[in-house]
C-alpha cells in the first residue's frame, strides 16, 4: 500500500515536472527542423521562473473570478493529469474517474478559462472564448465516440483496465483501433490549441483562440495557466500512449526493476510523443477557423465508423 | 398513514390558498402565505423521505369523493414518494425564495393565492391512484400554473404567453384523456390497480403509448411539443418560473413513468426506439435554442427541454434494457433519469432564483442590457456560477453524475440482441455529448454576459446584492447540488426501492464503496468518485497556491486593460450574447435555424451607420404550428356560414349525424 501511494506521489510530481520540458521539446525540436537554433530545452522553466517573479497586473475591473481561476485550472487539469496512468497502471486511485470524468474535468477546466476571458470585457477575451467552446463543441462529442469504441473493444471505460486489455495478446492490429487512434490525435490537437486549429506561438492575429482568453493574464497567474497548458499536452500523450503504446508500463504491485523500465518507457513515450508533433506541426498550416467544424467532424465520422465495424463484428 | 398526513398538508395548502384570496391585498399577506408554504412543504418532505429511506410498504387511502363507484384513490409508494420529494423540496425553496423576492411583486393579489393551490394540485397528481382523480389533478395543477403565467397581464407577451399556455395544456389533458380512457377499457375499471391487472394487446398498448408521448410530452416540453414552454416559463413570477421549469416538468415525467413503467405492462422493445430519437432529439435542439436566446429567463426554459430530453434518453434506455430482460442494466438507466430529474430540479430551480434576483435588482432579463453583476452582486453571483457548472455536467457537481451514469447504461448497449437499437444508441450517445458540451457552452455565455465583463447599461450598474432570504433559498440549492455530487452513492442507494418496485431490479448498493465511488454494475471495472475528485481538486488547488505564495511575487498593481494595446473605453465594444454564440450559429444554425447573417454596408462618403441583422426561424414553428394554424383558419373560415343557418337546417344536421354515426355503429359491429 505503501509503495502504491509512493508511486501515485511520484507521477503527481513526474507530469508537473516534465510538463515544462515536454513543451520545450516540441518548441526546439520545431525550430530545428526549421533550421533555426531554437531556445534551449529548458527554456520554459526559465520562462515560468521569470512570470513567478513578475509582478500582476490586473485589468481595473477584473474580478475575484479572474484570479481564483488560474489556481483552479492549474488543479484539475493537474488532477485529470495524475488520473492519467503514466508509468505504472492500477495505483490506488485510480478508482477516483474512468474516461469519461477525467475528459470532463478538462471540459470543468475549459469552461473556467473561458469564463476568465469573459471577465475583463475586452473584445479578444471574447473571440477566444466563443471559438474555444464552439471548438469543444464539437471535439467533445469525439471524444465521447472514441470512448464509445475503445469501451466496446475492451470492455470498460476505466484506463488501467483498458490499458490491461491492450497489453494482452488478445488485441493485435485492429481497423477499429487504428480509426480510434486516427480520432483521438485529432480531437487532441484540438484540445491542446495546436495547428492546425489554433498556433500557440502567435500573439495579435485574429484567428488565435487560447491564447486570446489568456492575453490579460500576466505575472504568477500566467504561470499557472502556462503550466496548466503543457499539464494538458502530457495528459494527452499519456492517454494515447497508455492505450495504444502501452508496452512496458508496469502492472499493477509490479518490482522497482518493473518501475524503472515503465519510468524509462515513458519518459521515452513522451518524447516521442512531442517529436511527432513538431513534425506534424511544421508539415501543415494553420486552418480558417470555420474549417475546424470539418477536421473535427472527421474525428467524430472515424470514431462511429469504429464503432460501427466493431458492431458488425468482433474481428475487426 | 402517510398518505393521510399528505393529504392533510395539501389540505392545509388548499385553505391557504382560500385564505390567501380573502387577505391577498394586505401587506402582511405575503410573509404569511409563503412562510405557511415554506412550513407545510417542508414537513411532507419530511414525511416522504422517511417513507423512501425506511422503504416502507406502499400506504393507500381512499376517499368518497369523485366518480361515485369508484372514489377517489390516493396512494403513496416509492415512486411517488421520490417525485413528492423532488416537488416538495422545490417548492420549500421557492416558498423560501418568495419570502424575500415575493415582496417586490407588484400584483400579489394575482400571484398569492395561486401559489399554494399550485403547489397542492402538484401533490395530488403524484398521490393520485386513479384516472379521475388523477385527470383533475393534472388539469388543476394546468389552471394554476396558468392563473401564474399570467399574473402580469398588463404585458401583451404574457397573455400571448398565458393563450399558447392553456391551447398546449387542454391538448395535452386530451390526450391523457383518451390514454386513461384505452387503459381502463370497455369496462371504465378506472382505479390504478384494476388497470395494472388488466391485459392489452399490442396494438392497443402502441396506441396508449402514443398518446402518453403526446400528453406528457406536451407538459414536459418534448419536442415539437415545447413551443409553450419557452413562452410560459419566463413570463411567470421568479419563483413560479423555477417552479414550472424545476418541478411542474417533472411531474409530467412522473405520470409518463407511471403509466408506461407502472401500468401499461411488460414494454416492447421497439417502444424504446421511439422515446430515445424524442428524447435525442428533445436534447440537442432544446440547447441549440438556449443558445440563440439572449433573455435569461427564456435561456434557462429552453435548458429545461433539453434537460428533459436527457431524462428521456435515461427512460428509453430503461425501456429498451426491460424489454430484453436485462433488469440490472435497466436499473442503471433508470435511477440515471430519476437521478437527473433530482438533479435537474436542484440546479434549473437555483438558475431561475438567480434570474429572479438580477430580475429584481436591475429589471432586466435582456443579457445584451447586463454585465459586470459579479462586482454588484458577488453571492448570487457565485450560486448561479455554482448552477451554471452544475447544469454544464462539470464535476464534482451533480450533473455530471446522472449523465456519467447515462453514458454507462449507453455503453451496456451492445449487450442488446436488436441491430435498430444496437446502432441507434451509440448516435444517441453522440447527441448526448454534443448536447452536455453545448451546454456548457450556454452556460459560459449566460454567466459571462450577464455577470462578468463591463456593465452595459446604467441598471446594471446600479445593481445591488439581494435579500437574505433569497440569498439563503439559492445558497441551499448551491449546497445541495455539491453534496449531491460529491457523495452520489447515498442518492443512488436512496432510489434503490422505486427501480426494484418498477422493473424489479435494482443498482448495486454504493454506500460501501471504496473511496465512496460509484459503479454502475456489480461486474463493471468503471468507477466514479466525486468525493476523491474533489478532495484532490482542493488539495492541488491548495498545493499550487502555497507554492505561489511561498515563491512567487506577491505584488498586484491594479491598470486599465491590455486588449493586446488596443484597449476600448465603451462597453459596446464587449461581446455580446448574439456574438459570442456566433461561431456555433454559424456551424449549427444554418441548417436547422436557417440562420441568416445580413449586412448593409453604407456606400463610402456616406454617413448612415452600416447595420448588421441576424435572421433565425423556428423550424419546429413552420413545419407543425404553422401548418395547423392555417388549416384551423381555413376551416374555420369555410364554416362560418354554418353559423347563419334557420333552425330547420340545424335540425337537420343533427338527424343526418345521428343517421351516420348509427351507420357507422352498424358497420362496426
Amino acid at each position: 500500500m505503501i509503495a502504491a501511494i509512493a508511486a501515485q506521489t511520484l507521477q503527481m510530481l513526474l507530469v508537473v515536472l516534465l510538463a515544462p520540458l515536454l513543451a520545450g521539446l516540441v518548441r526546439k525540436t520545431k525550430a530545428r527542423l526549421l533550421r533555426r537554433r531554437g531556445p534551449p530545452l529548458i527554456q520554459p522553466y526559465r520562462d515560468l521562473l521569470r512570470l513567478l517573479r513578475k509582478e500582476v497586473v490586473l485589468a481595473e475591473n477584473a474580478s475575484w473570478l479572474f484570479r481564483a481561476a488560474p489556481y483552479l485550472i492549474f488543479a484539475v487539469i493537474w488532477v485529470a493529469a495524475v488520473l492519467v496512468p503514466t508509468f505504472a497502471i492500477g495505483l490506488p486511485f485510480s478508482v477516483a474517474a474512468d474516461l469519461i470524468a477525467i475528459v470532463a474535468l478538462v471540459g470543468s477546466a475549459r469552461f473556467l478559462l473561458a469564463l476568465a476571458g469573459l471577465d475583463v470585457g475586452t473584445s479578444f477575451g471574447g473571440i477566444g472564448s466563443s471559438r474555444e467552446v464552439m471548438i469543444a463543441s464539437l471535439a467533445e462529442p469525439a471524444m465521447l465516440m472514441i470512448i464509445f469504441a475503445l469501451a466496446l473493444i475492451a470492455g470498460t471505460t476505466q484506463l488501467s483496465v483498458i490499458t490491461q486489455f491492450m497489453l494482452s495478446p488478445e488485441v493485435g492490429l485492429r481497423v477499429s483501433l487504428a480509426l480510434a487512434l486516427i480520432g483521438l490525435i485529432i480531437v487532441a490537437i484540438a484540445e491542446n490549441a495546436r495547428i492546425p486549429v489554433d498556433n500557440p506561438a502567435t500573439h495579435l492575429e485574429l484567428t488565435m483562440v487560447h491564447e486570446a482568453m489568456v492575453l490579460e493574464y500576466s505575472g504568477r497567474h500566467l504561470a499557472m495557466i502556462e503550466m496548466a497548458a503543457a499539464l494538458k499536452l502530457v495528459l494527452y500523450i499519456s492517454l494515447i500512449a497508455c492505450i495504444f503504446v502501452p508496452w512496458g508500463i508496469a502492472a499493477s504491485g509490479a518490482s522497482a526493476a518493473a518501475l524503472a523500465i515503465g519510468l524509462a518507457a515513458y519518459i521515452g513515450k513522451l518524447a516521442l510523443g512531442g517529436v511527432l508533433l513538431a513534425v506534424f506541426e511544421v508539415t501543415i498550416a494553420k486552418m480558417r477557423v470555420f474549417r475546424v467544424p470539418e477536421f473535427l467532424g472527421a474525428a467524430l465520422m472515424l470514431a462511429l465508423l469504429a464503432t460501427l465495424l466493431r458492431l458488425v463484428s468482433r474481428g475487426f | 398513514m402517510p398518505a393521510a398526513l399528505i393529504l392533510y398538508c395539501v389540505g392545509a395548502l388548499l385553505a391557504l390558498a382560500i385564505l390567501a384570496a380573502g387577505i391577498a391585498r394586505r401587506r402582511v399577506a405575503t410573509p404569511i402565505i409563503y412562510g405557511t408554504s415554506l412550513v407545510v412543504t417542508l414537513a411532507i418532505l419530511t414525511v416522504v423521505l422517511s417513507e423512501l429511506l425506511a422503504g416502507a410498504q406502499p400506504s393507500s387511502i381512499t376517499l368518497p369523493l369523485g366518480l361515485p363507484w369508484i372514489g377517489a384513490h390516493f396512494r403513496l409508494d416509492a415512486l411517488s414518494a421520490f417525485f413528492l420529494a423532488v416537488v416538495s423540496l422545490g417548492a420549500a425553496a421557492a416558498s423560501l425564495f418568495a419570502l424575500g423576492y415575493g415582496r417586490h411583486e407588484s400584483e400579489p393579489a394575482r400571484v398569492l393565492p395561486f401559489f399554494p393551490a399550485f403547489l397542492a394540485a402538484m401533490n395530488l397528481v403524484v398521490l393520485a391512484d386513479d384516472a379521475f382523480t388523477f385527470l383533475l389533478s393534472w388539469e388543476f395543477m394546468s389552471l394554476t400554473s396558468w392563473a401564474l403565467v399570467v399574473a402580469h397581464h398588463h404585458n401583451r407577451d404574457n397573455l400571448r404567453a398565458g393563450y399558447i399556455y392553456l391551447l398546449m395544456a387542454s391538448f395535452g389533458t386530451l390526450m391523457l384523456l383518451f390514454t386513461f380512457g384505452m387503459l381502463a377499457g370497455p369496462d371504465g375499471g378506472y382505479a390504478f390497480a384494476t388497470i395494472r391487472e388488466a391485459s392489452r394487446s399490442p396494438e392497443l398498448a402502441a396506441l396508449v403509448l402514443a398518446f402518453v408521448l403526446i400528453g406528457t410530452g406536451s407538459k414536459a416540453g418534448l419536442v415539437p411539443l415545447h413551443v409553450w414552454l419557452p413562452l410560459a416559463h419566463p413570463a411567470a413570477p421568479s419563483h413560479v418560473s423555477a417552479l414550472m421549469s424545476g418541478v411542474m416538468t417533472k411531474v409530467a415525467v412522473y405520470a409518463f413513468i407511471r403509466i408506461v413503467f407502472d401500468l401499461l405492462g411488460p414494454p416492447e422493445w421497439w417502444w424504446s426506439m421511439v422515446v430515445l430519437a424524442l428524447g435525442g432529439i428533445t436534447a440537442v435542439l432544446g440547447v441549440l435554442y438556449a443558445l440563440m436566446q439572449h433573455d435569461l429567463k427564456r435561456l434557462l426554459a429552453y435548458h429545461t427541454v433539453e434537460n428533459i430530453g436527457i431524462i428521456f434518453i435515461g427512460l428509453g434506455l430503461a425501456l429498451a434494457f426491460q424489454a430484453n430482460g436485462l433488469g440490472w442494466a435497466a436499473a442503471l438507466a433508470l435511477t440515471a433519469a430519476l437521478f437527473h430529474v433530482f438533479n435537474h430540479s436542484l440546479f434549473k430551480s437555483l438558475l431561475f432564483f438567480g434570474s429572479g434576483a438580477v430580475l429584481t435588482s436591475t429589471g432586466e432579463r435582456d443579457m445584451e442590457h447586463l454585465g459586470g453583476l459579479i462586482r454588484f452582486m458577488p453571492q448570487t453571483a457565485f450560486v448561479f456560477l455554482v448552477g451554471s457548472a452544475a447544469i454544464s455536467a462539470l464535476p464534482p457537481l451533480n450533473g455530471f453524475v446522472s449523465e456519467w451514469m447515462t453514458f454507462q447504461a449507453i455503453f451496456l448497449s451492445p449487450e442488446l440482441p436488436q441491430w435498430g437499437l444496437r446502432l441507434l444508441i451509440p448516435a444517441i450517445g453522440a447527441m448526448l455529448a454534443l448536447s452536455a458540451a453545448l451546454a456548457a457552452a450556454c452556460f459560459v455565455k449566460a454567466f459571462g454576459v450577464s455577470f462578468l465583463g463591463r456593465p452595459r447599461s446604467a441598471a446594471a450598474e446600479r445593481a445591488r446584492e439581494t435579500d437574505s432570504f433569497s440569498l439563503a433559498a439559492m445558497f441551499a440549492f448551491a449546497g445541495l447540488c455539491l453534496v449531491a455530487g460529491v457523495l452520489p452513492g447515498f442518492v443512488i442507494d436512496g432510489l434503490s426501492p422505486v427501480t426494484q418496485s418498477l422493473i424489479g431490479d435494482h443498482m448495486p448498493m454504493q454506500a460501501a464503496r471504496p473511496f465512496l465511488s460509484i459503479t454502475p454494475a456489480i461486474q463493471s471495472h468503471n468507477s466514479y468518485s466525486g468525493l476523491l475528485i474533489f478532495i484532490f481538486v482542493t488539495i492541488a488547488a491548495s498545493l499550487g497556491a502555497y507554492f505561489i505564495r511561498s515563491f512567487a511575487s506577491h505584488k498586484v498593481r491594479r491598470s486599465p486593460a491590455w486588449d493586446c494595446g488596443f484597449p476600448d473605453t465603451s462597453p459596446v465594444t464587449q461581446y455580446t450574447a448574439g456574438s459570442f454564440a456566433q461561431p456555433i450559429r454559424r456551424v449549427f444554425g444554418t441548417m436547422i435555424f436557417h440562420a441568416r447573417e445580413h449586412v448593409a454596408m453604407p456606400r463610402p462618403g456616406d454617413t448612415q451607420p452600416a447595420r448588421f441583422s441576424v435572421t433565425l426561424r423556428d423550424l419546429v414553428w413552420d413545419v407543425f404550428y404553422a401548418p395547423i394554424g392555417v388549416a384551423v383558419s381555413f376551416a374555420a373560415t369555410r364554416f362560418n356560414h354554418l353559423q347563419f343557418l334557420t333552425i330547420r337546417r340545424y335540425l337537420g344536421l343533427v338527424f343526418f349525424a345521428l343517421v351516420f354515426l348509427l351507420l357507422v355503429l352498424a358497420v362496426w359491429q
